[in-house]
């Protein structure tokens, strides 16, 4: 049953030859999307051979197939992790309710909103992504950019599969629109802010997976609790493929703050411009870059207080992180939780009624999760014996969603006059020089086994290969 | 070795300074053996039952560490919880000693290893992974355990018989063929086992000697075919693998005994490293030094069968590695075998005037012959000696297959399956 069929043009598990209509509607929609693809996919692509990972079953065994694929052969294809017929809500008004494996029509509109605002992202990030095979600092770096950008590519699909099969001709108008907007368009913009953003070079691609693909963790897991089956198995097993991004990011920093703790240990110095002669990232910059992702992506979780996010809660939609590991009620009414506002020129705690403090909820927990990851940049510097430590900026700075949004306040969390913060940016956030020095950095490296000077390599290669590996064969 | 009561296990491991907490393990997990907290993610060696579904999914290879450990000295969650790196291995003779003072086989866990799941990588090749936990078909059933702490007597007693050289004498190497005789008392063995010597006295803590594991070099119908008494081959210890003075207990008390002192001895233990016994089958031994031992056992056996003409023999191929010629136990009796009987190959890696050759590089010279015995499944291999060799051998089966056109995964996998492949390394 779980097993892929990769005989039909789109290979599922989800038997798409028993719905004859809905495999027409999807193959109709194909060729748009390998046109989109063709257009907005990494450039200049076609022809690599590329050493990645492609599902053949949703089992443990099975989705994790490595071998040398043409790109503009890869099989985008539909998986949903196996369903349990006796799945009940278990959150919400309705929970000790039976799943649902159609959209109640109640929440149609809703449901169909979380998912096209989850799908744009998608091939968003790939858009975002596409100049940066042309800079890469080696070919195993090269190698994880393209698995994260089919991986998006899937994502896609499994995100318009539920459009096409659960919400009829408006799921189908939607499908089209994810093809037809573009990241940074100001005419047809994606939906959400951070992924209208340049990802320039590939420090702010490492930021990017590290930080913006986390906060897809965190709404794929808040959606894999959904009462809505078929969204709620689609992300489980999407989540399976989110790993691989934030381990994208969170190796590549590390690697960088290692080689530039080389560097420092090497010339003695701490000096940024000694540093940069040397051509490594100086730890001042990474800092402003960790600032700039952090805020926005912070700001993807939405306002901090939502009457939509209590709506989408309590009937149901989308759950918390870890629902099923938490041991309160799991209806949250008459609970409270705290978000920040600013009064009197302060940040001050203020209690909110828990259902519409959800968006905060989530933040915080992502906030946790993301600071393990930065401690962990921290060890790399502990080992080389550098006195600097890394760290995120407090969640109120730079933030431009919610209560706190055009608050002034400073990544140690003060609150500061619109004449500091206009002093002081340039030391928060990455100046021009600073993209323009890390874009200076940005040449092409693939000869196997070599590296960029401003990053160390791996501790191990792709499943076990070594690092020198053929990772891309460019034909 | 069954897991649930082997006193030494395999310990899944996940290292806290490459894993990136992506939780893909834990919500891969069946058992739910794996858990978490702000800081690491951990596999708790009680729960996990070793099915590798974690380790395919990982997206960065920090969940495929393994460590050997005493079972009561595993570390445990909250241990792991508190690692910013992975402990040491274990040395091998911490764990003989933790392994012995319970009367517990200490080259078990070579064999108890966990099947692989990640297809290797030259970079990082484990040939562990193919190490069979079952004998062949047609092995005969061996007694284990008769004597221990566990057992009725906690040990036998056995009266030496003789104790000779068996390399040249006036080298800074010594090895000796021990014969035990166990009188009336019962302590059968089979090709492949090993038994344990407990040295007398106690060490500098005040603490009884731990017993020391050492394979039979004999058939099974004794060292004096129809005796109740086996043989050993010992190399006494002065050097530690790091090359540093210091002096082995057990190899120094066996070397220096004479015909008619006593020994405790406890054992027999191993009941996978077995040799099959159907007609045609063939035997393939790959050894160093004193891991000649079992192979000399069913070299033996094979030899008094055929002089009985009982046998309709299979081959016999023997790649067999020391430092010099003069180092090696048994060359002068095992140059008059015939050659129709065993092929040997010989392997030095210290013969002054010659490069360095190693028994993996003469087993990939035979290629040749080799690779229709990988898919032969008549054909059991056999590896004993050093630790180091071990990866070095089986990847040096998995080159073989590879260039024969042969999916080494299938391969490697159908040996360890088929009880075709066995390790006993120290």
């Amino acid at each position: 049953m779980s097993t892929i069929n990769y005989s039909e043009k789109i290979p599922n598990n989800v038997d798409l030859g028993g719905d004859r209509a809905l495999q027409r509607a999807l193959e109709q929609w194909q060729p748009n999307f390998l046109d989109w693809w063709g257009d907005m996919g990494p450039e200049g692509s076609t022809d690599f051979e590329v050493y990645l990972r492609t599902a053949v079953s949703v089992d443990p065994q099975g989705w994790a197939q490595f071998g040398h694929v043409r790109m503009s052969d890869y099989r985008w294809g539909i998986f949903l992790n196996p369903g349990d017929a006796d799945r009940q809500i278990h959150f919400g008004d309705h929970k000790g309710e039976k799943a649902w494996t159609d959209v109640p029509g109640e929440h149609r509109a809703n449901l169909r909103r979380i998912i096209v605002t989850q799908g744009d992202t998608e091939p968003a990030s790939v858009e975002q992504q596409r100049h940066l095979g042309l800079t890469c600092p080696s070919q195993y770096d090269l190698r994880n950019l393209f698995q994260v950008n089919v991986e998006e590519g899937r994502h896609l699909w499994a995100m318009v599969y539920l459009l096409h099969k659960h919400f009829g001709r408006d799921g189908r108008e939607e499908a089209e629109a994810l093809l037809e907007r573009r990241s940074g368009d100001e005419n047809n913009p994606r939906i959400l802010g951070a992924f209208n953003e340049k990802t320039p070079d590939w420090l702010s691609f490492f930021m990017f997976t590290y930080f913006t693909d986390r906060d897809g963790k965190f709404q794929l897991c808040a959606l894999a609790e959904s009462s809505f089956d078929p969204l709620a198995r689609t992300t489980k097993f999407m989540l399976t493929e989110e790993a691989h991004h934030m381990f994208v990011g969170e190796s590549g920093i590390s690697r960088i703050v290692q080689r530039t703790a080389a560097a420092m240990n090497e010339l003695k110095t701490d000096d940024v411009g000694r540093l940069r002669a040397a051509g490594v990232i100086d730890l001042p910059t990474i800092q402003r870059y960790i600032n700039f992702h952090f805020s926005v992506t912070v700001d993807l979780f939405g306002a901090d207080e939502s009457s939509n996010a209590a709506i989408f809660y309590s009937s149901g939609l989308k759950g918390r992180f870890e629902e099923g590991k938490r041991d309160d009620d799991h209806v949250l009414k008459g609970q409270t939780y705290k978000v920040l506002e600013v009064q009197n020129g302060k940040l001050v705690d203020k209690d909110v009624p828990m259902l519409n403090a959800l968006n905060e909820v989530l933040r915080d927990d992502y906030i946790k999760d993301s600071v393990a990851g930065v401690n962990r940049w921290n060890r790399v510097l502990d080992k080389a014996g550098i006195p600097t430590r890394l760290s995120v900026p407090h969640k109120a700075f730079h933030r431009n969603i919610g209560s706190l949004s055009g608050a002034k306040v400073a990544p140690d969390g003060r609150v500061v006059s619109e004449a500091e913060w206009t002093a002081q940016v340039d030391h928060w956030l990455p100046s021009a020089e600073d993209r323009a020095y890390v874009a200076s950095l940005m040449g092409r490296v693939v000869e196997p086994g070599r590296f960029a000077n401003w990053i160390a390599p791996p501790v191990m290669g792709i499943n076990r290969q070594p690092v020198d590996f053929e990772y891309v064969r460019f034909n | 070795m069954d897991k649930a009561t082997g006193q030494v296990i395999r310990q899944h491991l996940i290292d806290p300074e490459i894993c990136i907490r992506c939780n893909t393990c834990e919500a891969t997990c069946p058992v739910g053996a794996i858990t978490h907290d702000d800081r690491n993610y951990v596999v708790d060696a009680d729960k996990c039952k070793l099915c590798m579904d974690c380790i395919s999914p990982c997206p960065t290879g920090s969940i495929d560490n393994w460590r050997q450990m005493p079972r009561v000295r595993a570390y445990s969650v909250e241990d792991q919880l508190g690692w910013d790196e992975l402990p040491a291995e274990v040395s091998a003779d911490d764990l003989a000693m933790a392994c012995a003072a319970s009367g517990v086989e200490a080259s078990a866990p070579l064999a108890d290893v966990a099947p692989g799941a990640a297809s290797a990588g030259e970079g990082d090749f484990s040939g562990a992974r193919y190490g069979a936990t079952r004998p062949p078909w047609s092995a005969a059933h061996p007694f284990t355990n008769l004597y221990g702490p566990k057992a009725a007597d906690e040990s036998i007693e056995a009266t030496v018989m003789g104790n000779v050289r068996v390399t040249e004498v006036g080298r800074e190497y010594d090895t000796h063929h021990i014969v035990l005789d166990f009188g009336v008392m019962p302590f059968p063995v089979l090709e492949g086992q090993s038994i344990g010597i407990v040295p007398p006295g106690t060490d500098a803590a005040g603490r009884p000697h731990h017993a020391r594991q050492y394979s039979v070099a004999s058939p099974r119908n004794g060292e004096r075919p129809g005796y109740n008494n086996v043989s050993l081959t010992i190399k006494r210890v002065l050097e530690d693998h790091q090359g540093r003075p210091v002096r082995g207990v057990a190899s120094n008390y066996m070397c220096d005994l004479r015909v008619g002192d006593k020994v405790q001895v406890i054992g027999p233990f191993g009941a996978s490293f077995l040799m099959p016994n159907h007609p045609k089958s063939h035997i393939v031994m790959i050894c160093t030094g004193t891991g000649s031992a079992p192979m000399r056992a069913m070299t033996e056996w094979r030899r008094r069968l055929r002089a009985s003409g009982k046998f309709e023999a299979g081959k016999l191929l023997l790649f067999f590695g020391a430092r010099t010629q003069a180092e090696l136990p048994y060359f002068g009796p095992l140059k008059n075998l015939p050659k129709d009987f065993i092929d040997i190959n010989f392997a030095f890696s210290r013969e002054a005037g010659k490069p360095k050759r190693y028994v993996q590089d003469v087993m990939r010279e035979r290629a040749a012959d080799l690779a229709p015995l990988l898919t032969d499944t008549n054909a059991c291999f056999y590896v004993c000696g050093l630790k180091a060799m071990e990866d070095g051998v089986v990847l040096a089966l998995h080159d073989i297959a590879q260039q024969a056109g042969l999916k080494w995964d299938d391969v490697g996998n159908a040996l360890r399956k088929q009880g075709r492949l066995h390790l006993e390394t120290y």
